[in-house]
């Protein structure tokens, strides 16, 4: 392949921002090819390391310092009048890169949005005002006598967040509920006929929310042109970097089965116990013994078992062999068939759909019945030590498993797992539970010649 | 030999009802069949309501109806053979109405209103991306009483009696209130699902129109449950206080429910095995033990005439909340049993997409023959699901013909005030008559002829936005 050296490459229009930029359009500027590339690996670092630490569990505090170091250390540049532009530049580039399906724009989305969110908490908030200005927002503070005829339930709010809280902010915001959706959804929000109650040191959502619902946006947009003429415009040059990057620090996404595919059915149980990871485990068990599972679970093991390399014909006679104990052929037939072959991408809309990885597996929320998610997340230390006494692990390997666990490590907890069941070594850490599966196969596949 | 006949299908069932017979003679068996379900969809069913509600206004005359609005939404019927016919849609209440009487469903849902008309979709998807997609949809929930094996002794699975419904009764009040209150919505209507739960059908414009994500923040809004069987806390309230939505719906209405109504008719402390899953939920050995030891030893000598369940109760708050327990914890975990027990389960998954479906009120249950009738939020604990109307009742009823209004026990049963000329329109209600006319704004909805009376439950929810 040709390498291109120090083309003048300008994308388009417009005005530099201080500090925190707001991306809105493309930057008119001169990059060299190069630093096209170098740039955005080092902001995928930044991506990388903060989609690590949001699977790990880490709380916001934390996620504050982890953010910080690891701009500080991917995002410097020799030239402090460049610092602006490779942030501007690499963020442009990695939209170009991750525009071109559902899933990249997904991850991109959240990441950059996590991204923008700590570093805008680190700023003052003369900054935080200033930007809000410049996002546009239409909110004004709430009056005194409003604030007053409110102030009792915002201190109540409050106090069910921060216990020890001696005052509370003065400065709210009246804002419709549904802009600041996830103050809604963890309940830090006071809420009355509609209107959410902001605090100053909130705004971080509202100002979030914006920037999402905007770069969502742009998103989509990104990919039609890049369908449309990028694409074919830049083949021998930016296209080959574009598609190489994307791949590169993801990770495989096992949506397709891998080397050593096909299990067949009557293999099945025995690969649960040797290869599957606890969450999956736990799953399978339960629908040997319940002959049901409820929908998360479904998807999270149905999903699984096909990136394990099971025909969808098999996995229809697995589900069915289990659910018609339970609710009959016919309903199995009528209701479930249909959710499987969905999963196989030939219902629908025909998307197949890829495994769920660790860092969607952890951040699940399973209720009443449920049985899918992270077991080290999600079971009880009892519980967890009893599962874990059931695959072997032995009682030193246990206690660091539940340390890893109570420090919220729940992928390097499981990463353990892995090593004392298997007395081996994973050094590359377990980040989706069919690379455990196809670690574990490659294990047992290495013992079996070698004892041959 | 008249029920046999019934039963093997004659349609030449008496319906007219201009033979006045005795009430025995006209008593349709009971069952649920597909002859039934014709005369009721033919006869019943409020085909011209749910299209009016369905349609939000966009049926009139006035400029800045959508026209195409009712037809871009889709319907899904369940035939009785089990065949699923997914995205119906229907340009007129003429067309719906036509086709519900022609496949004679076993079961209709709704689901969103589409971006094109979802009949069409193939057509469309050649065009590109994301032409299909779903627009507007009511913020629905789904309550179901299975979700609750965990707390109730009475039943499992999908029976119910009137010792565990209550449970419903309070996610209603707990739910609608905080959707009136706290989101500010006004259009709600409540339904019976017909077997074990009810449904709740959020209709304000503002509703419809949230996306997904604003639809999954109010269902987290709602979810305080997060246990599963393998996790010892099912509810963990943390911080100082409670979240003024959960200290209102706690102060309001969980904590009477759960010890005046709960606790004795489930008789949660009665035995071992019922109070242990209690103690569990006390990170205290100490405390626990006092307990268990007070309760293990007075067990035969308790003659009192207080309620053992209650008697238990008070002496488990009085160990928690007594000044020696300085830590905040313990307090809150009397807090955290009565949430774990009466406090709303909601099938969250229904909730969060627009692309959900929901079974439409009025179908019929084809397990228990009941009548998803729609449920007054006010007055939901006079709601007594074992005496919802069933297919064959209502039958029985419309051959008797004329109009039955038994307003004494609840049930307002308006129906076919004319066969010979005139539509037959019936509605179910609970509660007083005078109240319905209140609770409902839109009283032009409301005729009365003579002493009789016809009212449109729907119509209070077509007209807005």
């Amino acid at each position: 392949m040709e390498i291109v050296r120090s083309q003048r490459n300008s994308l388009s229009v417009v005005e530099v921002v201080p500090t925190l930029p707001l991306y809105r359009s493309a930057p008119l500027l001169e990059v060299r090819l190069e630093d096209f590339e170098l740039y955005a690996i080092d902001r995928l670092r930044v991506l990388k390391g903060i989609s690590d630490g949001l699977s790990r569990g880490k709380k916001p505090d934390e996620m504050d310092k982890l953010v910080d170091d690891l701009w500080k250390a991917n995002m410097r540049h020799p030239q402090t009048s460049e610092v602006i532009n490779k942030d501007i530049i690499s963020h442009f580039v990695l939209r170009l890169v991750y525009c071109r399906t559902e899933e990249l724009r997904k991850w991109f989305l959240s990441m950059e949005t996590t991204l923008f969110r700590y570093r805008f908490r680190l700023e003052s908030s003369d900054v935080q005002r200033a930007l809000m200005t410049e996002f546009d927002l239409p909110y004004k503070a709430v009056g005194n006598a409003e604030f007053e005829s409110v102030k009792e339930k915002l201190i109540q709010v409050a106090r069910s967040i921060v216990p020890s809280l001696s005052s509370v902010d003065t400065i709210f915001y009246k804002v419709p509920f549904e802009e600041v959706p996830e103050l809604v959804a963890s309940r830090r929000v006071f809420i009355l006929k509609g209107n959410a109650y902001v605090a100053m040191n909130q705004v971080v959502s509202l100002v979030v929310t914006q920037f999402r619902s905007h770069l969502s946006k742009a998103l989509v947009l990104t990919n039609r042109k890049w369908t449309s003429t990028i694409r074919e415009q830049e083949k021998d040059r930016l296209t080959p970097i574009v598609e190489a990057l994307s791949t590169s620090y993801l990770g495989p996404d096992y949506s397709q089965p891998r080397e050593f595919t096909e299990i067949s059915l009557k293999d099945i149980d025995q690969v649960a116990k040797s290869s599957f990871p606890l969450c999956m485990r736990h799953l399978f068990e339960k629908l040997r013994e319940d002959h049901h599972l409820k929908h998360g679970g479904r998807m999270q093991l149905g999903l699984f078992l096909k990136g394990v390399g099971l025909k969808l014909d098999d996995a229809l006679a697995f589900w069915k062999a289990e659910f018609s104990r339970k609710v009959g052929v016919e309903r199995f037939d009528k209701e479930y068939a249909y959710s499987i072959r969905h999963n196989y991408g030939k219902e629908g809309k025909r998307t197949d759909y890829t495994p769920y990885s660790c860092q969607k597996v952890i951040s699940l929320t399973p209720g009443v019945g449920d049985h899918h998610g992270c077991p080290y997340r999600h079971f009880s230390e009892e519980n967890l030590r009893a599962a874990l006494g059931k695959m072997g692990v032995g009682n030193r390997a246990l206690e660091d498993v539940i340390d890893k666990v109570r420090n919220r490590h729940y992928q390097l907890a499981c990463t353990l797992t892995f090593e004392a069941v298997h007395s081996s070594s994973c050094d590359a850490g377990i980040n989706h539970p069919n690379q455990y599966f196809s670690d574990s196969q490659k294990i047992l596949e290495s013992k079996k010649t070698s004892t041959m | 030999m008249t029920r046999e006949e019934t039963e093997n299908g004659r349609d030449d069932m008496q319906i007219d009802g201009c033979e006045t017979e005795q009430m025995q003679d006209n008593a349709v068996p009971d069952g649920f069949n597909a002859n039934y379900l014709k005369v009721y969809y033919g006869k019943l069913f409020p085909h011209a309501e749910i299209f009016k509600w369905m349609s939000y206004g966009n049926d009139g005359k006035h400029p800045a109806c959508d026209h195409s609005y009712f037809g871009r939404r889709e319907f899904s019927f369940t035939l009785d053979n089990d065949i699923y016919l997914r995205f119906q849609s229907f340009n007129s209440a003429v067309e719906l109405e036509n086709s519900i009487k022609e496949k004679c469903p076993f079961k209709i849902d709704i689901g969103p209103v589409y971006s094109v008309d979802p009949a069409k979709r193939h057509a469309y998807a050649q065009a590109g991306d994301n032409v299909f997609t779903p627009v507007e949809r009511e913020l629905v929930f789904d309550v179901d009483i299975t979700d609750y094996d965990d707390v109730r002794y009475c039943c499992s699975g999908a029976d119910i009696c009137l010792d565990c419904w209550p449970l419903m009764t309070v996610a209603i009040k707990v739910i609608d209130t905080a959707l009136r209150d706290d989101f500010g919505f006004n259009h709600i209507l409540w339904a019976y699902s017909g077997r074990r739960g009810v449904h709740c059908w959020v209709c304000d414009g503002k509703a419809r129109r949230l996306n997904n994500e604003q639809r999954a923040a109010i269902a987290d809004y709602f979810r305080v449950y997060k246990g599963n069987e393998n996790s010892l806390k099912k509810v963990s309230l943390t911080g100082h206080g409670l979240h003024p939505f959960l200290a209102r719906s706690y102060n309001e209405i969980l904590k009477d429910f759960f010890e005046e109504n709960l606790l004795p008719s489930q008789k949660l402390f009665s035995n071992e095995e019922r109070f242990e899953k209690i103690l569990e939920m006390i990170p205290d050995e100490s405390i626990t033990s006092e307990l268990r030891g007070k309760w293990q030893e007075n067990r035969r000598s308790s003659i009192s005439k207080e309620d053992i369940n209650v008697v238990r109760w008070e002496q488990l708050k009085h160990v928690l909340q007594s000044g020696k327990q300085k830590v905040q914890g313990l307090r809150r975990c009397v807090e955290e049993i009565v949430f774990s027990y009466t406090y709303p389960r909601l099938d969250m998954e229904v909730s969060k997409h627009m692309n959900h479906l929901l079974k439409a009120p009025f179908c019929v249950h084809p397990k228990t023959g009941r009548v998803c009738i729609p449920i007054d939020p006010n007055h939901c604990e006079e709601f007594d699901p074992t005496t919802v109307p069933t297919l064959s009742k209502l039958l029985g009823e419309l051959n008797m013909g004329g109009l039955k209004a038994d307003s004494d026990n609840g049930i307002l049963t308006v129906k076919n005030l004319d066969l010979y000329n005139m539509k037959c329109i019936w509605v179910f209600y609970f509660g007083k008559v005078d109240l319905l006319i209140q609770f409902w704004e839109i009283t032009t909805y409301v005729k009365v002829i003579g002493d009789q009376m016809i009212v449109c439950y729907l119509a209070s929810i077509c007209f807005m936005n």
